[in-house]
C-alpha cells in the first residue's frame, strides 16, 4: 500500500512504466530488446576506453621527470668510468708496446755503427716487431726545446735513441733476451723498458677506475633509492585507485598488472629521455672535435668524453634496470596497499 | 544467502564495535539497516562486503565461510555484491560510461561486449545524455546515479548501499528509492544503511537496527 501510494504521489506513472520495462530487460540480459535498437547502439561508436591507471597526472610526469635525471646522472657515470678505462688501457698498452735503446757516446765510440748493430740485435729478437735508430734531425727536434733550433747533434755529446716496437703478445722475456744480447753484442747500449712510467700510469689508471666505480655504485644506489621513493609515492597518490578496482570485485593480479603496465611505461619512458640524453652528450663529445676542426688540444680534452660500445651498452643497461626497478617497486607497493586494504 | 552467527568485531585493542550480531538477508530480500550515527552501521557493510573480518563469530556468504576465503575468491564473490558507497567513490579520470563500465571491465570482458548493456543501464537512470561526462562535472545526484548504475551493471545478487540518499534532496531521494524497489522486483536483494526515517516509511520493509553496536531485526 506504502508503496502504491508513493508511487501513485510521484506523478511519474509514465517514467516508473519505462524504468520497469527497463529493468526487466537489463534482468533478463536484454534478450528481448529490438534487435534493431541493439545493432544500433552496439554501433554506436563509443569514446577510446582510457587506461584505468591515469597516465597523465602531475605524480606521474613528476616521476618520469625523476627517472630522467636520474637515469641520466647514471649514464654519465657509467659513460665517464668507460672513457677513463679507455683511456688508461690505451695509456698503459701503448708504453708497454714501445722500449727504447740509448747508446750514449764514448770515447772512441762509433755512435752510428753502435746504432745500427743495436737495430739489427733488435730486430733479431723474438717478439719485436720493429726497430728504428731516430736520426740527427729528429734527434735534435726531441732537443728543441731545451737547446732551441739549429743544434748541431754530432758535435753534443747527447745519447742517441733505438726505438724499437714490440709484438702485442710480447712477453717480459722479449724484454730479457733484448737485455742480454745488447749486452754482449753493444755494451755501450742501454735499455730503457718504460718500467716506471708504466707502473706508474698504471697505478694512475686503477686509482681512476676505483674512484670512477665507487661515484658508480653511490649514484646506482642513489638511483635506485630515488626510483623507489618516488614510485611509491606514485603508487601512493593513486591508492583511491586500488581501493575502487578491489570493490568492484577485480582480482589482486589484475589491479598489479594494470599498475604494472603503467609503471612501466612510466619507467621506460623515463629511462629512454634520460639514457638518450646521456649517449647524444657523448655522441657530440666525441663528434664537436671533427665538426668545428678544433686544434689537437681541444681535441685532446674534448676527446676523453668519448666511450666505446661497452660504456653505451652499459647506459643502455642501467636504462633497462631502472625501468625494471619502477616496475618492481610498484607492484610491491600495489600488493602491500592491497594487503592494507584486506 | 547471508547469515552472520554471533559475530563481533573490534579494531585492535579497542572495544568491540559490534557484539553478537546474528541476522540474514534471504533471497529476494530488501531491507534497512538503521541506527544512530556511530552505531556500526558502514563497519556491518564492510564486513557484508568482505572487506573486513570479524574478530569472532561466523559469517556465511553464498554458502561460504568468509574466514576461509582466499583473495582470489573473494574477489569472484565480491563480484555477486553490488555497492553503492556514501562517497560515490567514481574514478575522475574516466568518464561516467568508464566508471559504470568498469566491473565489467575487470572481469576482462571486452567493451564491444557490455558496451549496449552499460549505454541502457546509463539511460535507465537518466545519465544518457552524461555518459561521456567525467565525475567532477556531475551533479551529487548524478553522481549517485552513476554509483548506483555501477552497482547494478554486473547484476548483483545483493545490492549494498551506504546512506544513498545522503546527499540528494527528497524529490531525487524518492526517485532513486524506486529504482532501488524497481531491482528488488527483479530479484536482487537490497540492503540500505540509512538513518533517514522519511525515507524508510515509504516503503513496508524489514529493518535491521543498530544501536551501540547490536543488532534488532524488526521484521
Amino acid at each position: 500500500m506504502t508503496e502504491k501510494r508513493n508511487i501513485a504521489a510521484g506523478g511519474l506513472s509514465a517514467i516508473v512504466v519505462r524504468l520497469r520495462r527497463s529493468v526487466r530487460a537489463h534482468a533478463r540480459g536484454f534478450r528481448r530488446q529490438d534487435p534493431a535498437t541493439r545493432a544500433a547502439r552496439a554501433a554506436e561508436k563509443s569514446a577510446v576506453m582510457r587506461p584505468i591507471v591515469p597516465s597523465a597526472t602531475v605524480t606521474t610526469q613528476a616521476l618520469i621527470a625523476v627517472i630522467a635525471i636520474m637515469t641520466f646522472l647514471a649514464g654519465i657515470t657509467i659513460g665517464a668510468v668507460s672513457a677513463v678505462s679507455g683511456v688508461a688501457s690505451e695509456w698503459t698498452s701503448d708504453i708497454a708496446r714501445e722500449t727504447t735503446i740509448q747508446i750514449k757516446p764514448g770515447d772512441g765510440l762509433d755512435v752510428a755503427a753502435a746504432l745500427a748493430k743495436a737495430v739489427e740485435v733488435a730486430k733479431a729478437t723474438p717478439g719485436v716487431s720493429g726497430a728504428r735508430a731516430l736520426d740527427e734531425a729528429e734527434t735534435a727536434a726531441l732537443l728543441e726545446p731545451w737547446l732551441g733550433k739549429g743544434v748541431d747533434v754530432a758535435n753534443l755529446p747527447v745519447p742517441r735513441l733505438v726505438v724499437v716496437s714490440l709484438d702485442s703478445g710480447a712477453g717480459p722475456e722479449t724484454m730479457t733476451g733484448l737485455r742480454a744480447a745488447l749486452a754482449e753484442q753493444v755494451p755501450s747500449a742501454s735499455l730503457d723498458d718504460h718500467r716506471q712510467w708504466s707502473k706508474r700510469l698504471s697505478s694512475t689508471a686503477r686509482t681512476a677506475m676505483a674512484i670512477g666505480l665507487s661515484i658508480l655504485a653511490l649514484v646506482a644506489i642513489a638511483t635506485i633509492l630515488c626510483v623507489t621513493v618516488a614510485t611509491r609515492a606514485a603508487v601512493d597518490a593513486a591508492r583511491s585507485i586500488v581501493e575502487v578496482l578491489h570493490f568492484v570485485g577485480a582480482r589482486d593480479t589484475f589491479i598489479v598488472s594494470e599498475f604494472q603496465h603503467h609503471f612501466l611505461t612510466v619507467g621506460l619512458k623515463g629511462a629512454a629521455i634520460g639514457g638518450g640524453a646521456a649517449v647524444a652528450l657523448f655522441f657530440l663529445g666525441s663528434t664537436l672535435p671533427s665538426w668545428f676542426a678544433f686544434d689537437q688540444a681541444v681535441d685532446t680534452l674534448v676527446g676523453a668524453l668519448t666511450i666505446d660500445p661497452r660504456g653505451y651498452g652499459g647506459i643502455l643497461g642501467v636504462s633497462v634496470l631502472v625501468a625494471l626497478v619502477t616496475t618492481l617497486t610498484s607492484r610491491m607497493t600495489v600488493y602491500r596497499t592491497l594487503r592494507g586494504i584486506n | 544467502m547471508v547469515r552472520f552467527e554471533n559475530v563481533g568485531l573490534r579494531y585492535g585493542m579497542g572495544p568491540e564495535v559490534l557484539r553478537d550480531v546474528t541476522f540474514g538477508i534471504p533471497p529476494r530480500s530488501f531491507q534497512f539497516l538503521t541506527g544512530p550515527s556511530g552505531a556500526g552501521k558502514t563497519t556491518l557493510l564492510r564486513l557484508l562486503f568482505l572487506s573486513l573480518r570479524p574478530t569472532r563469530g561466523l559469517i556465511s556468504i553464498f554458502g561460504r565461510d568468509a574466514a576461509k576465503l582466499a583473495p582470489d575468491e573473494t574477489a569472484v564473490l565480491r563480484q555477486r555484491i553490488g555497492i553503492v558507497f556514501q562517497d560515490f567513490r567514481l574514478l575522475d579520470h574516466l568518464s561516467t560510461y568508464e566508471n559504470v563500465a568498469l566491473p565489467l571491465r575487470v572481469q576482462g570482458r571486452e567493451e564491444a561486449g557490455y558496451r549496449a548493456e552499460v549505454t541502457e543501464l546509463l539511460q535507465w537512470v537518466g545519465l544518457g545524455e552524461r555518459m561521456h561526462v567525467l565525475p567532477p562535472v556531475l551533479s551529487g545526484g548524478e553522481k549517485q546515479r552513476a554509483a548506483i548504475a555501477r552497482a547494478l551493471i554486473s547484476r548483483p545478487e545483493i545490492l549494498l548501499a551506504d546512506e544513498p540518499t545522503g546527499n540528494v534532496d527528497p524529490s531525487l531521494a524518492r526517485r532513486l528509492l524506486r529504482l532501488f524497489l524497481e531491482l528488488h522486483k527483479s530479484g536482487t536483494s537490497v540492503l540500505i544503511a540509512t538513518h533517514d526515517i522519511a525515507l524508510m516509511d515509504q516503503f513496508d520493509a524489514r529493518r535491521l537496527v543498530i544501536n551501540q553496536g547490536r543488532l534488532t531485526v524488526y521484521d
